[in-house]
């Protein structure tokens, strides 16, 4: 049992944090507390994706020592002659990784940290156009509480309902 | 007509179609922000999609000639699994030309309203997220990367959430909506990432065919079926597919009109493409239909769209409200044709799909219309509008009509098409329950166009008057292309069967 | 011109109608000309196709494919050619009197008026020629939607109310139960909605369960033949104004959906698959029912307009009880009920039209003694009375003596006496009209003046007057009637000797 929950940590984690971060922001009615949850829900996927990428005994995915490329000509036809490499090795076929199969130490996973970035960065600009909308909706309301607007929205539609039908009953008269 | 333009255009334009589409609007987008004045970022936006309308056909014919039927796109030369792919096939294809088209046709009636509706140092501004919004769409539309999606995908969203918003100018209403709407489909685009990334765990691969590829070896693998459940779940909010809907009757109401126009007919619409790519391309429809048995989870949630929606539109007052949920109903029976898991249901879905483009396009131009010159919505404030806009309300009308289903316009045929669908599954009471909400349906926009044609207005002595020309072209084009679709709907027929035909070839998705 | 021009003309001529209407509107002389001019040529068309249909020969025009299977095409066979013939032929009566009733009454939008019948009439001759299930529904939504405006003409609340009623009704009916009812037969014919003659499901192997569910949901569904209880939306129509009522139950509306109904029964079924069907008794049973209780309901009313209509609703289900006989004598009366009662009804419609005009009296106790003053119209009247009755020498004998056959050959044993009861019940609320019009006991007040100075217009006595003679020619005419409409009978030693099956 105890090892059942060890083994699978991370996913714990994830899944209690991303349903408290759900949580916030079903159950707050202020907006920035809101965007709060929501955030802690983005978060935890990053988390989620970067626990994926480790791989058992495993360090962070940058070639070194051994494994670095030999050749370390300045950029330009370097990189296109890397990458013409790169190609050749990948679309060789054959079996597996080529010359991942050669390489000495163990590497965690870097795509789902690339990935991620651009998770982070999908997540600052909501959270910026979140907290925009909370500015002007202080401008416009005067409060940021959601059941406070609805309270606004009711009477506004009624206040405008009644002026309707005086207008109507007006205009008919 | 097509062919022509193929053979005029220049080969890198045609080499380079299919990234160039999503990428000259995406280009376009922050110079439209340091454009000082409205109208000019008005006109460079109709150029924008204009561009993108061309590249549409051009990659439209490209893969109604190409042997294959595909038009591949390596991004950077990175060849697939590794790189991002664009890949275009007679569904995308459709989609692609339905958004683009679509697209040109909002930016060129969008001058009076965005000019009545936004402040005028804000202009430029809109028409830059509407730009970005444009290229996020043909963005999800195009791309063949599973995380590709998403980018485009919460691109779209988030200048749909700012587009939204801007409509505080005329209702601050706008403002808590596009909150809401935010908060909603941020929670469903994340819930589609957490998909990707169980299936990126169980797979390694990023590539929706290389995963299509790799999954039937992984057959019950609880990783592919939670990632499954999260997809579905995640593009469904964004489909506005029942009960996920609850954001888009506010964000229609509230926003401007052109955004309402615009969203009404593409942005669910790519949702829904994105969800029947995973479901028959990705997830073939043997996992999806028959080991999963989603088709009796989607069915029911269509057909409570339907019904369930058409019943709320009836008791609404306010037109835009009316037209909202009949949106989400109108989904619910793209819904229905895609649950049954067949050819025949899929196209009639996607059969459904383009006419719907077309028939809320109209509806929502029209209702644009008449919030320039008249800016009231609600039902008592239509009445009367027959005499005063007799072009406008005749559009509508139009619409109306098809929406209803009436023979001779687009609507009934795509009604036809999915009952005979659902008959050729022996489903009759699916029919029974479609022909019930088209009732209702007649009940709704009954209504409307009584007040429009039969009542007299609520105050005779407000001005009143038609909309201007350059609002009256498209929305015409629209109306006339329901009525010459409703009779001669060989072409959209032909793209929605290839396009199902194609969603289904899960095999020759790989090269 | 070839057969295909003279049906596209058929068509296209509604329209240039239409157009030309719309163009003269404000010359009203001019306006009413176009109508006429119009009128003519289109009833010389029909003629002419008649005569190649009379011969043998089966004008057809195909136009395209919607979707694929689904054409727009048009064949004419006898019944359709006798349909488009009732349908022209009574408009240009029906025009004629509608100039006459709509200036006497100085009635308003006289242009959308004459305009929405150009379209109707479109509708209705879509309908006479159509060659499948899937032309004949379009034009027949075209109908539905084209009488609309001419139902809510008046534009007043009552108006308002009848025409919604009658819309949603009619498209109630249609899209709720005529078009499932369609898209169902495409299924089951493999993928196929064309008229064909023997039936198109004959061959198809529908269990009698199937085609049982199949012919209900085909007769409720097609509203506009008006059987029980989907009824109502007839006299809720009565708010339009009188030649939109004769309109409405002679010539287009209800005819339009008698007729799709003995199209289906002959067309589609097939004289042995609807004989097979057990579901033909419960129609059979429902239109004897609608035939009863609609002529009791019609005893009650005073107001003229509503007695009519109630009679109307009887009088169709004749036709659909002689469509529901399943053998050529029964197919044959309901046929020639579709052109008697038509040639009769309208007669009736036309005649409370003129009286309306010249007093503004619209019940029956108003009109003691009112034939003193208007006797032409009121001999209209019982001529028509006596038509829709059965009594030789006027139309409507016909019918009712070949129903009254085909229910013996059937060996059907209710049928005959439920058309007898019928028949009473149409001398009860039928015959006092006229009579005590004509003949007012003694000691009965005075009618009320004419409303109008010369009392009822010229054009509005003419015109029944036309209708009423109709009614003894079409008697005398039944028999080449019956042998120009045989081939569509389903009787098969008729259709060979015909010369081949259309």
């Amino acid at each position: 049992m105890l090892e059942f929950l060890l083994e699978r940590a991370n996913y714990w984690a994830v899944i209690v944090l991303m349903m408290i971060g759900l949580y916030i922001t079903f159950a707050s009615q202020n907006l920035i507390k809101r965007m709060v949850g929501l955030g802690l829900f983005q978060t935890t996927i990053c988390f989620f994706y970067v626990t994926l990428g480790k791989v058992a005994g495993g360090t962070a995915p940058i070639l070194f020592g051994p494994d670095a490329p030999e050749h370390h000509a300045p950029a330009g036809e370097a990189a296109g002659d890397a990458h013409a490499a790169l190609d050749t090795v990948l679309t060789a076929g054959g079996e597996a990784h080529g010359r991942y199969a050669e390489l000495v130490h163990t590497y965690s996973n870097p795509l789902p940290h690339v990935l991620m970035l651009t998770a982070i960065v999908v997540g600052v600009a909501t959270l910026s156009v979140g907290l925009a909308l909370v500015v002007r909706i202080r401008e416009a309301y005067g409060t940021i509480e959601s059941d406070e607007i609805r309270g606004i929205d009711l009477e506004t539609a009624l206040a405008q309902h009644a002026e309707e039908e005086k207008a109507a009953s007006e205009a008919a008269a | 007509m097509i062919e022509a333009l193929y053979t005029a255009a220049p080969a890198w334009a045609i080499q380079h179609a299919a990234p160039l589409l999503v990428m000259v609007p995406l280009f376009l987008a922050p110079m439209l922000a340091l454009v000082p004045s409205g109208r000019i970022a008005w006109l460079i936006s109709i150029i924008g999609t204009t561009i993108s309308f061309l590249f549409a056909l051009i990659l439209l014919y490209l893969v109604q000639t190409s042997p294959v039927g595909v038009v591949d796109y390596e991004i950077g030369r990175w060849p697939v699994p590794i790189g991002i792919e664009y890949r275009v096939d007679a569904l995308n294809a459709m989609i692609l030309l339905v958004v683009t088209s679509i697209g040109l046709l909002a930016s060129v009636f969008s001058w009076p309203t965005v000019a009545a509706e936004i402040r005028k140092e804000k202009r430029p501004f809109f028409y830059s997220a509407f730009m970005v919004c444009f290229a996020g769409l043909n963005g999800v539309t195009i791309t063949g990367d599973a995380f590709n999606l998403f980018v485009f995908l919460e691109i779209s969203s988030i200048s749909t959430y700012v587009l939204v918003s801007l409509g505080a100018g005329r209702d601050r209403r706008a403002l808590p909506a596009a909150f809401n709407y935010l908060i909603m489909g941020t929670i469903g685009a994340s819930f589609y990432i957490i998909g990707i990334g169980f299936l990126y765990a169980a797979t390694g691969t990023l590539n929706m065919g290389d995963i299509a590829s790799k999954l039937p070896e992984l057959a019950g693998n609880r990783s592919v079926l939670a990632g499954f459940a999260f997809i579905l779940v995640g593009l469904g909010l964004k489909a506005a597919m029942w009960p996920l809907h609850q954001w888009l009757p506010d964000a229609y109401s509230y926003s401007p009109s052109f955004v309402t126009m615009f969203l009404s007919a593409t942005a669910t619409k790519v949702a829904l493409y994105a969800l029947i790519r995973f479901l028959f391309t990705v997830f073939q429809p043997q996992f999806a239909f028959e080991q999963t048995a989603f088709g009796m989870l989607l069915m029911p949630l269509g057909i409570a769209a339907m019904v369930v929606c058409s019943f709320q539109a009836v008791f609404q007052t306010d037109v835009r409200r009316t037209l909202a949920y009949s949106s989400v109903a109108q989904v619910g029976y793209m819904i229905l044709g895609v649950s049954l898991g067949t050819t025949a249901g899929l196209s009639a879905g996607l059969f459904h799909l383009l006419n719907h483009a077309m028939m809320k396009g109209a509806l929502f131009m029209a209702v644009a219309g008449v919030v320039l010159s008249y800016q009231g919505t609600t039902i008592r404030d239509f009445a009367g509008l027959g005499r005063s806009a007799p072009w406008t309300m005749t559009a509508f009308a139009i619409a109306a009509l098809s929406l209803i289903g009436v023979p001779l316009t687009a609507g009934f045929q795509s009604k036809l098409q999915l009952g005979f669908a659902l008959f050729d599954q022996g489903l009759w009471w699916a029919v029974a329950l479609v022909v019930f909400s088209s009732f209702l349906a007649v009940i709704y926009m009954g209504r409307i166009l009584e007040a429009v044609f039969f009542k007299p207005p609520l105050n005779p002595r407000k001005a009143r008057k038609e909309a201007p020309v350059i609002l009256l072209v498209p929305l015409w084009i629209l109306a006339l292309a329901n009525i010459y679709f409703g009779i001669a709907a060989k072409f959209p027929l032909d793209l929605a069967r290839s396009a199902a035909a194609a969603a289904f070839g899960g095999e020759a998705f790989l090269k | 011109m070839t057969p295909d021009m003279m049906i596209a003309a058929v068509l296209i001529l509604p329209l240039l109608i239409a157009a030309g209407i719309a163009a003269t509107g404000w010359l009203p002389n001019l306006r009413e000309g176009v109508t006429f001019v119009g009128a003519g040529l289109l009833f010389a068309i029909v003629i002419m196709l008649s005569l190649q249909v009379a011969a043998g020969g089966r004008p057809e025009l195909y136009i395209g494919e919607a979707a694929p299977g689904l054409e727009f095409a048009f064949k004419l066979e006898p019944l359709g050619a006798l349909f488009a013939l009732v349908a022209s032929g009574l408009w240009i009566v029906n025009s004629l009197y509608s100039v006459g009733y709509m200036r006497g009454n100085r009635e308003r939008n006289q242009t959308r008026f004459y305009i929405c019948f150009a379209f109707a009439i479109l509708g209705a001759m879509g309908v006479a020629m159509s060659a499948n299930l899937f032309t004949l529904f379009v034009f027949y939504e075209v109908l539905t939607l084209s009488t609309y405006p001419l139902v809510a003409h008046k534009g007043d609340a009552a108006a308002q109310r009848g025409g919604r009623i009658y819309l949603l009704t009619l498209l109630g009916t249609s899209i709720g139960l005529f078009l499932p009812a369609v898209m169902w037969t495409w299924v089951l014919a493999g993928h196929n909605l064309d008229f064909v003659q023997g039936g198109l499901l004959a061959h198809a192997h529908v269990s009698p369960a199937v085609a049982s569910a199949l012919l209900i949901l085909f007769a409720f569904g097609i509203g506009k033949a008006a059987l029980m209880p989907v009824h109502f939306w007839l006299p809720n129509a009565m708010v339009a104004p009188t030649p939109v009522s004769a309109l409405l139950h002679a010539v287009a509306v209800v005819k339009a959906g008698v007729f799709t109904i003995m199209k289906v029964s002959i067309f589609i079924f097939g004289p042995d698959l609807l004989d097979a069907t057990p579901g033909r008794e419960f129609v059979m049973w429902v239109a004897c029912f609608t035939m009863i209780v609609g002529s009791l309901i019609a005893l009650t009313k005073d107001n003229l307009k509503a007695r009519l209509a109630y009679s109307t609703i009887a009088q169709l289900s004749y036709i659909v009880a002689g469509a529901m006989l399943a053998n050529s004598s029964g197919f044959l009366g309901g046929s020639l009920q579709i052109a008697a009662h038509a040639a009769g009804k309208m007669t009736l419609f036309m005649c409370a039209g003129a009286i309306y005009v010249a007093t503004g009296a619209t019940n029956i106790s108003d009109m003691k003694g009112l034939g003193r003053k208007m006797p032409l119209v009121f001999i209209a009247f019982l001529i028509g009375s006596l038509s829709i009755i059965g009594i030789p020498p006027l139309a409507g004998a016909w019918p009712k003596y070949e129903l009254m056959q085909g229910a013996i050959d059937r060996g059907n044993a209710y049928l005959p006496i439920v058309l007898i009861v019928s028949s009473l019940l149409n001398i009860a609320y039928l015959l006092p009209i006229p009579f005590l019009a004509l003949m007012p006991p003694p000691g009965t007040k005075e009618p009320k003046p004419f409303k109008r100075p010369d009392g009822a217009p010229m054009p509005t006595v003419l015109a029944p007057l036309i209708t009423a003679l109709l009614c003894l020619i079409l008697f005398f005419a039944v028999g080449p009637v019956s042998d120009f409409l045989a081939p569509s009978m389903g009787d098969r030693a008729a259709a060979v000797a015909a010369g081949g099956l259309p």
